[in-house]
This record gives C-alpha cells, sequence and structure tokens, in this order.
C-alpha cells in the first residue's frame, strides 16, 4: 500500500507530533498520528459515527442477517413455510448420498477449472497483442471486452443458436462449410460435451474482462527494463518471462480471484443454456441449490448447499490471495 | 499491489505516463500481428454476426440459408419482438430499477466509507472489516431467508424490493472502493471547512463529496453494469409480475417464442443495444473502470 499521501498531510493540524502514535493500534491503515484511540472518543475532525449508521442499515439487512439465518437454516428440515426443526448434519449427510449434488460439485469444480485456465490464457494472450504497436488496437480492444457488458442470459441464449445441433446452422454450419463436418457435435446435448460447451461461452464473453486487467498490468512495466534486457541479450521470450511476468503478478492475483470466484457461483449461464441437462451432466452447485428451494421446496437442505459453496468460496479466496500475493514484485 | 488495495486517486487518470511505452516491433512482425490479431477478432466475432444476420432474416432464409447474410434483409422482426418482448416497459423497470439503487449506493457508500476511512482504529476498523466479509461471502447463502424477509414485507414484484436488495449486496463493494479512495485523500479540505465554521454534514457535501468524482465513475460504472445485467435475483423477485427487467423479460420471451430465431434475435438484439451503445460512446471509461476497479 503506497502510503504517501497520508503521511504527508494527516497529522499536519494536531498538536501530536505525527507518527508518534502510528506503530501502535491494531494496525488499521490511514488515519495517522493519533495520540491514543478508545472505541468511542470523539476527535471533532472525525465525522460522527451517524454517517456510517445508513449503510451499516441496509448491510444488516440485506447481507447480515439473511446470511447468519441462512448458516442456521443449514441445520434444519426447512421447507420455506411452517415451523421447523434443527436436524444437526442431516443435510449434509444426505448431500454426500445425493448424487447429483455430488455431481454438481464436481461440475462446479471442473468448470472453474476450465474457465480460469483458458480464460487467463486467452486474456493475457489478447492483452499482449493488444498491447503491441499494431494500429488496431484501440479497435480490437472495443472487440474484444464488449461481450463483458452484455447480460450472461442474453449470451447464453446466442450461443444456444451456436450451439445448435443442426448440420447447417451456428457452429456446426461453420465446421462443414470448413469441410471440417465429421467435428460436428450435439454440443450442449451430449452430455460429455455440454459442461465444456458452457465453459467456452463463458470464456468467449469474459476473456476480455480478463486482458483489460492484464493489459493495465502491462502498461505499468517500464519500457526502460525491456531495453535493459534487450541490451543485456535477453530475447522476447526471455523478456516476457523475466521481465513481463514477474510485473503482471498483481493482474494475475486480480484475474484469477475474479475468474475463480465467478466460475465458482455461476448461475446465469447454466441456467440459461442448459438448465443443468441433459440429465445431470452440468449441474452447479447454484442451479442445484437453486432447484433444491424453489423446485423441490427443500429450503434448508438448499441453504446447506449454499454453506458448501460459501465455503468453497472463501477457501479459495484465502488460499489464492495467500500464495498469489507472496510472488508480487514491483516495478 | 494486490487485489485488496483499493484504487487510488491517481489511478483513474489516463495511465501510461512514461511507463510502458509500447515497444517497435519489426514492420513485417507488426503486419503478422495485425492479421493474427484480426483472425481472432474474426472468429470471436461469429456469434455476433450471427445475431444480427438472424434477426434480419424471415423464416424461409432462416431454414434454407443460415449461415448467408440476408438477402434481402428485413427489419420486420424488430417491431415484432419489441412489443411481443414487452421491452419498452421492461426497458423502464431496468433503468428505474438500476438508477434508484445506483443513487443510494452513492450516498450510502460514500457517507460511511468517509467515516470508516476517517475512523480508522477501533469500531471504524472493527465495521470496515466487517464489511469486506460481504465481498467474500457468496449471496447465495442468505438468498432465501431474504427472500422470505422480501416476501414478509410485500416487496416481491415490486421496485423497492429490488433496490433495497442491490444497495444492499453491493454496499461491501462500493465500500471498499471509496474508503480506500478517502484513505489516499488529504484531509486538509475537510478540516479547513470544519475550522470554517462547516459542520460535518456540510464539510462532506461541499467539500469531500466533489473530490470523489473519480471513483464516483468507477462505482457507477461497475455498479450499473452488474445491475443491469443481473439475473439471478430479479427472476426470482419479479419473475411474472409487470416490473420485470430486461433479462428477466427476454428469458421468458425466448421461452415462449423459442423456434422462432429471427424474431428471438431481434428480440436479443433489441435488449443488448442500449448496454452496448453506453458501451460504445463511454467505452474508455468503462474499461478503465474494469481495469482499474479492483487494482492497487
Amino acid at each position: 500500500m503506497n502510503s504517501a499521501p497520508r503521511t504527508a498531510t494527516s497529522g499536519a493540524p494536531r498538536a501530536t507530533p505525527p507518527g508518534s502514535a502510528s506503530a501502535k493500534g491494531p494496525g488499521g491503515p490511514g488515519g495517522g498520528g493519533r495520540a491514543r484511540w478508545s472505541p468511542f472518543r470523539t476527535d471533532p475532525a472525525v465525522p460522527p459515527w451517524i454517517f456510517v449508521v445508513p449503510a451499516l442499515a441496509v448491510y444488516a439487512v440485506v447481507v447480515l442477517y439473511p446470511s447468519v439465518a441462512g448458516v442456521v437454516y443449514a441445520f434444519t428440515d426447512w421447507s420455506g413455510v411452517g415451523s421447523f426443526s434443527f436436524v444437526g448434519v442431516d443435510n449434509f449427510r444426505t448431500l454426500l448420498d445425493d448424487r447429483r449434488a455430488l455431481e454438481s460439485v464436481g461440475n462446479t469444480l471442473l468448470l472453474t477449472v476450465a474457465v480460469v485456465v483458458v480464460q487467463n490464457g486467452i486474456g493475457l494472450l489478447l492483452a499482449l497483442g493488444v498491447h503491441a504497436n499494431i494500429r488496431s488496437r484501440a479497435l480490437l480492444r472495443v472487440i474484444f471486452f464488449a461481450p463483458a457488458v452484455v447480460s450472461p442470459v442474453m449470451v447464453a441464449f446466442l450461443w444456444k443458436y451456436v450451439y445448435n445441433p443442426e448440420g447447417g446452422a451456428g457452429l456446426n454450419g461453420v465446421l462443414g462449410a470448413l469441410g471440417l463436418g465429421g467435428l460436428r457435435q450435439d454440443w450442449l446435448g451430449d452430455p460429455s460435451l455440454a459442461l465444456w460447451s458452457v465453459a467456452a461461452m463463458v470464456i468467449w464473453q469474459y476473456a476480455g474482462y480478463s486482458m483489460v486487467i492484464f493489459l493495465a498490468g502491462l502498461q505499468g512495466v517500464p519500457a526502460e527494463l525491456h531495453e535493459a534486457a534487450t541490451i543485456d541479450g535477453a530475447g522476447a521470450w526471455q523478456r516476457f518471462r523475466y521481465v513481463t511476468w514477474p510485473l503482471l503478478a498483481p493482474a494475475l492475483t486480480i484475474n484469477l480471484m475474479l475468474s475463480t470466484i465467478g466460475g465458482l457461483k455461476l448461475f446465469d449461464q447454466v441456467y440459461a443454456a442448459t438448465n443443468g441437462g441433459p440429465g445431470t451432466a452440468s449441474e452447479t452447485l447454484s442451479t442445484v441449490l437453486y432447484k433444491e428451494a424453489f423446485v423441490y421446496g427443500k429450503f434448508g437442505y438448499s441453504t446447506a448447499v449454499a454453506l458448501v459453496l460459501a465455503l468453497f468460496v472463501a477457501a479459495v479466496s484465502l488460499v489464492q490471495l495467500r500464495y498469489l500475493r507472496a510472488r508480487e514484485v514491483t516495478a | 499491489m494486490s487485489a485488496a488495495t483499493p484504487v487510488r486517486p491517481g489511478a483513474s487518470e489516463p495511465s501510461a505516463r512514461g511507463a510502458g511505452r509500447r515497444r517497435r516491433l519489426p514492420r513485417s512482425g507488426r503486419y503478422l500481428l495485425e492479421l493474427v490479431m484480426a483472425a481472432a477478432a474474426v472468429a470471436f466475432l461469429f456469434p455476433v454476426y450471427a445475431l444480427v444476420s438472424m434477426a434480419m432474416k424471415d423464416p424461409r432464409q432462416i431454414a434454407e440459408s443460415p449461415l448467408a447474410p440476408p438477402a434481402p434483409p428485413t427489419l420486420a422482426n424488430f417491431g415484432d419482438a419489441w412489443s411481443s418482448a414487452s421491452l419498452g416497459p421492461a426497458l423502464v423497470n431496468s433503468t428505474v430499477i438500476t438508477v434508484a439503487s445506483l443513487l443510494l449506493l452513492i450516498v450510502l457508500g460514500s457517507t460511511g466509507a468517509y467515516y470508516l476511512a476517517r475512523r480508522a482504529r477501533g469500531l471504524g476498523y472493527g465495521l470496515y472489516v466487517l464489511f469486506l466479509l460481504g465481498i467474500v461471502l457468496p449471496f447465495q447463502l442468505g438468498m432465501i431467508p431474504l427472500y422470505k424477509l422480501v416476501d414478509s414485507l410485500g416487496w416481491l414484484g415490486t421496485y423497492q424490493g429490488m433496490v433495497l436488495f442491490y444497495t444492499g449486496i453491493q454496499l461491501p463493494f462500493t465500500v471498499f472502493l471509496y474508503t480506500g479512495f478517502i484513505r489516499a485523500l488529504p484531509q486538509d479540505y475537510a478540516q479547513a471547512a470544519l475550522i470554517d465554521g462547516c459542520d460535518h454534514r456540510q464539510a462532506f457535501t461541499r467539500v469531500v463529496f466533489p473530490l470523489l468524482r473519480p471513483i464516483t465513475g468507477t462505482v457507477i460504472i461497475l455498479n450499473a453494469v452488474f445491475i443491469w445485467n443481473d439475473f439471478f435475483t430479479p427472476l426470482l423477485y419479479l419473475g411474472g409480475s409487470d416490473k420485470e427487467t430486461v433479462p428477466v423479460g427476454i428469458f421468458s420471451f425466448v421461452g415462449q417464442y423459442v423456434s422462432d430465431y429471427g424474431l428471438v434475435f431481434a428480440g436479443l438484439v433489441l435488449a443488448a443495444l442500449p448496454v452496448l451503445l453506453v458501451f460504445l460512446l463511454l467505452q474508455r471509461y468503462v474499461i478503465k473502470g474494469f481495469a482499474g476497479g479492483l487494482k492497487g
């Protein structure tokens, strides 16, 4: 964290010399240079707590209370109406016997890995291409990013046509026209392909998003470093491997986090394109917990599945943050 | 620099001052790259070509030559799609919900963050961490209790139910962006205003808030794209009502006319057009917002 603006200005109007107390305290950044603190001390320069009350109230109603209630319901047999009783870990035991739920865990993980790897790989290649001094780079940047601002449901419907099983239309039509008719598939109808077809359309939509984050990272790589490396005799690959790549670490961290969390929570595209089918071939945690609640009325069980999803997301975020931050360097 | 480091004031200015100058490729390499990228763009755009060309074909053309460009192109599908997908009302609903949610997010997010940024110890720090928790929690965890709560308020199928949802669910991220920005902002201006006799509310509205313009832009862009395109919750809250947003309206429209590709695709084009137009007009800011929203 860059603390320059803070230390340069924050302490100025106060009597206490800045920095005298900044080494103490709970490590909260910002604010620096206060002599002492207590939870309810009123400093005339600090805005009154009423400033945070409206935000806190809405946050508590919409996020905090429902999340806590969700954790509680995960241990009940609630059906959405009427009373319920606590059933301990029964819902989780059911989950371990529920073939569809287990399959959805596997599908969610496979889908996430595929999306994370391919989307970021393509995003990086696009970013490197668009970062070079080619004439069409501004246009290309807009083209590749545009799908990211469109509703995922609409993208799913568009791709449903692209994946049309009929021979002459969509992707199959293109394959036929290119003389590759043998590769024609029932992309969404074939249980062994459906999940990967969904992954491909997610990647199509968000590769440009990864690209712009990598691009911002590339723009932060000083040209002098490349020049110095060139003078030292480094080739293009070596310059990428030893100069660009380490400096892209922050962009990579953000991209991996965003695409992993997005992949784990994926719902709209699956729901609109396959609704988890054929059979359970493309069922994900999000589609299962949706159906358990709103189709089968098993609200308690559904929140148990949601809790599993929440634990996955939390675990992945923490692990990624820890390992990826460790390899970040600055120019 | 990391995902947990918010944007600083300078980060919204045009980047790459001096740093990151584009390296020159030899001419032959440049043409080759230009060609490769153009080919990638063409492949990438194929679904868009299919979308637009299908929207301009009648059923006979679609059956006979699904891949060829429309000859002659027809615009009849667009009029039909506009009325059968009820796109007019859906656009109004999406606009009302998005704008109202954005206003609340800006007001609540900036004032809350102002307190959290200036009161960075003790209670303020604890509350900040509490807000950050909301970024990691998947909303599915609280989805059902919240649905029941909105239902008991009688707010299913209403604007206020959706606006409450979006304000709450996007507040953690909004507070995070604002807090990071405010922390890096000099305190002198607000303090000068206080010394000159302003109260805290005046100091905030007249002095601090105008300084937040760059991050407010980022807050608007990232939240607007999310809210406008969101599908899951509006499907639960608004499905079947007359307040359906564009994605929900399109979902039921496609379900109804699934076999009529020309009509469905014309509907998709019309539904995507407003967002794409705004994106093209503001592309520099939108891309910057997405690229820098979580960047340190």
